[in-house]
């Protein structure tokens, strides 16, 4: 359905330039999920925003179902975003404070001109409030009067509102309390089982990543380091930095614990990097091939993709 | 000089039947609730609960940092090594603010100056608790900075300097600085990348075990909880609903709303469970439900529940437990699923 090849994405800064995003490739298809995880500052988002191209990306292929969506023109790009559809991680700031609830999620219908008639279009919106469970009854209040989970549900019936097929969500749970995240991540479930929708799943929270996703690919500071079958990556991480970081989560149990790695160091500049594997200032088994040389992603067969020379 | 009040006990902090209350234009919001908490000295009690819950507001009022008005503590009383600290004047505060209690707050970027170096900032600390020179408070602000894992060589820098998990270390060690008997922290790993967020629990807990420093962790993660507390009581509208060691509530929870915590939880050993969410949403502070406050959300609500408030039943001496399900003590036939 998706399919992206050599995506990157370069910022100009006054110390030169900021490889948000270098040579990232993968391939989503159709009905599933793709986890993107990764900490602050590993070019997640921009990811998820360069795929529909809402930021220009600096270079690389953006196949959606075999059109290159770099190529489009204006008029073109804005008849397929009827077909891609984001919702934000922040419910506070994505949705306009001086629109009703009706017309937030109306906006989309009148920008696109897919329903004409003012009745038809009420009668959708209805349709989609009552398919993410928001109350008739919030149709004319406004944003400040809802609560977090409710805004996050407005912002999916918007997103919903043009029939897409693929949905990018940007740590759509992240700004939520636990009992609210589960009610939204069911909902997410629900919809793409429903409507055969097609996600990118971008996240910091592995928890979450691990319970919703098909697919799951690890990105490090503009890399993408590893990517497999869900289950694959947790129970067989090959990147020093994937096991790392699956160490890292506390579990919310007294009962198989494991065993913690615990990484020296921060997360270095991506600002102008080496030629080297990003992760070696960290990492405990780098050797010298890792300071001097970049692994590339590799295949390791059964969808399992690795880019570390110490993993083969 | 005010009459002190001492109590009695083993615990370094007692909280009892505490009611802290906002009075704003819009109504009275009524933080927190009759909350009872208890730490013994050298442990650490985590205090769980989701926003709104009035954690943050409770480890305020230990500190007496609550803004009044529009606050106003309206009873109960705050038990430090003996002595009620809601009966102590302004200036007998400031010489237990930071000397013998200590808070971090959740987000380090705002709790640090940003013109002082981070060195000058632990100092000043330091000469404000203890009589020494200058230079050699700078010395132990260095001393400091090391334990926590920050070279000395860059103490001298800003905090813009520095990353989160760095930042929140040196708020840890500006905590640390005076050697206080308990900290308090609110969120302290938040804001911080789960292998940041690694390292500072990691550090978190040597601390503790070098100075034996008495913890009260206010957080809404679970997960930070089984890696660092020893106890937890779990908050719900500004009251303690269940209360016992980590295997009690981990292991044996009771509460409904404890349950539905743990069952709103995404599993990593099994990701094909279906998430069960608490149904509904945090009551409104400014109108609490009658009797039992969870109960709008409770999947095992009963008539008695919607007008009378429950009362504590013990499953052990240490673990209790605020619920109608376990009326006449008898926590052991319920029909509750105990895991």
């Amino acid at each position: 359905m998706l399919e992206v090849k050599g995506l990157k994405k370069y910022f100009k800064t006054p110390h030169g330039m900021l490889h948000a995003v270098d040579d990232v490739s993968f391939s989503i298809k159709r009905g599933t999920t793709l986890g993107i995880v990764g900490e602050s500052g590993c070019g997640k988002s921009t990811t998820g925003r360069a795929i529909l191209r809402l930021i220009e990306p600096t270079a690389g292929e953006v196949l959606f179902e075999g059109t290159d969506i770099r190529k489009l023109s204006t008029a073109e790009l804005r008849r397929l975003r009827c077909e891609m559809q984001i919702i934000f991680q922040d419910p506070f700031s994505s949705i306009d404070p001086r629109q009703t609830i009706a017309q937030t999620i109306e906006e989309p219908m009148k920008l696109q001109g897919i329903i004409r008639d003012k009745r038809e279009r009420m009668a959708r919106v209805l349709e989609l409030a009552e398919m993410v469970g928001i109350a008739e009854r919030l149709m004319n209040a406004y944003p400040h009067e809802l609560d977090g989970g409710r805004r996050q549900r407005v912002g999916i019936a918007r997103a919903l509102a043009l029939n897409p097929r693929f949905i990018v969500c940007d740590e759509p749970v992240s700004a939520l309390d636990i009992s609210i995240q589960a009610q939204i991540l069911n909902l997410l479930s629900d919809l793409q089982e429903r409507l055969d929708l097609t996600y990118i799943f971008i996240t910091h929270d592995l928890s979450v990543v691990n319970h919703f996703s098909d697919d799951i690919a690890v990105m490090y500071l503009g890399r993408l380091v590893e990517k497999a079958p869900a289950e694959e990556l947790f129970t067989n991480p090959l990147h020093p930095y994937t096991r790392a970081l699956l160490s890292a989560i506390p579990i919310p149990s007294l009962h198989n614990r494991r065993e913690r790695i615990i990484l020296k160091g921060e997360i270095t500049s991506p600002i102008e990097p080496e030629k080297a594997c990003r992760f070696a200032g960290r990492c405990w088994c780098a050797d010298d091939r890792c300071r001097t040389e970049e692994p590339s992603l590799t295949d390791l067969g059964n969808g399992h993709f690795v880019s570390c020379f110490q993993a083969n | 000089m005010r009459e002190k009040e001492m109590l009695q006990t083993d615990n370094i902090l007692e909280i009892r039947d505490l009611f802290v209350e906002y009075r704003t234009f819009d109504g009275t919001v009524k933080a927190v609730n009759g909350l009872d908490l208890s730490l013994k000295a050298g442990m650490t009690l985590g205090l769980v609960g989701e926003t709104g819950a009035g954690k943050t507001t409770a480890g305020l009022a230990v500190m007496q940092l609550i803004q009044q008005p529009p606050g106003i503590i309206r009873g109960g009383s705050i038990y430090f090594n003996g002595e009620n600290l809601l009966k102590k004047s302004d200036r007998q505060m400031r010489a237990v603010r930071g000397s013998r209690i200590s808070m971090i707050f959740q987000d380090p970027m705002t709790s640090l100056n940003p013109v002082h170096s981070v060195q000058d900032q632990i100092a000043e600390v330091i000469g404000e608790h203890e009589k020494i020179k200058k230079s050699e408070a700078v010395i132990k602000a260095q001393e400091l900075l090391e334990m926590v894992g920050i070279p000395a060589a860059r103490s001298k820098e800003y905090p813009h300097q520095f990353s989160g998990g760095m930042k929140q270390r040196v708020v840890i060690a500006m905590a640390l600085a005076a050697n206080p008997n308990l900290l308090i922290a609110d969120e302290p790993t938040t804001a911080l990348d789960v292998t940041i967020q690694a390292q500072v629990l990691e550090m978190i807990k040597e601390l503790r075990r070098k100075y034996s420093t008495a913890m009260l962790i206010i957080t809404h993660d679970l997960g930070v909880v089984a890696e660092v507390c020893d106890a937890v009581s779990v908050i719900y509208a500004g009251h303690i609903v269940e209360h016992g060691t980590l295997e009690d509530v981990f292991d044996h929870n009771l509460h409904p709303y404890t349950q539905g915590l743990f069952d709103s939880l995404p599993n990593l050993q099994d990701r094909k469970v279906k998430l069960k969410p608490i149904k509904g949403l945090m009551p409104d502070p400014t109108d609490l439900p009658k009797g039992c406050v969870f109960h709008p959300r409770c999947k095992y609500s009963m008539p008695i529940c919607e007008t009378e408030k429950p009362a504590r039943a013990h499953r052990t001496d240490g673990h209790y437990v605020e619920c109608h399900l376990y009326d006449g003590g008898d926590v052991k036939k319920s029909k509750v699923r105990t895991t």
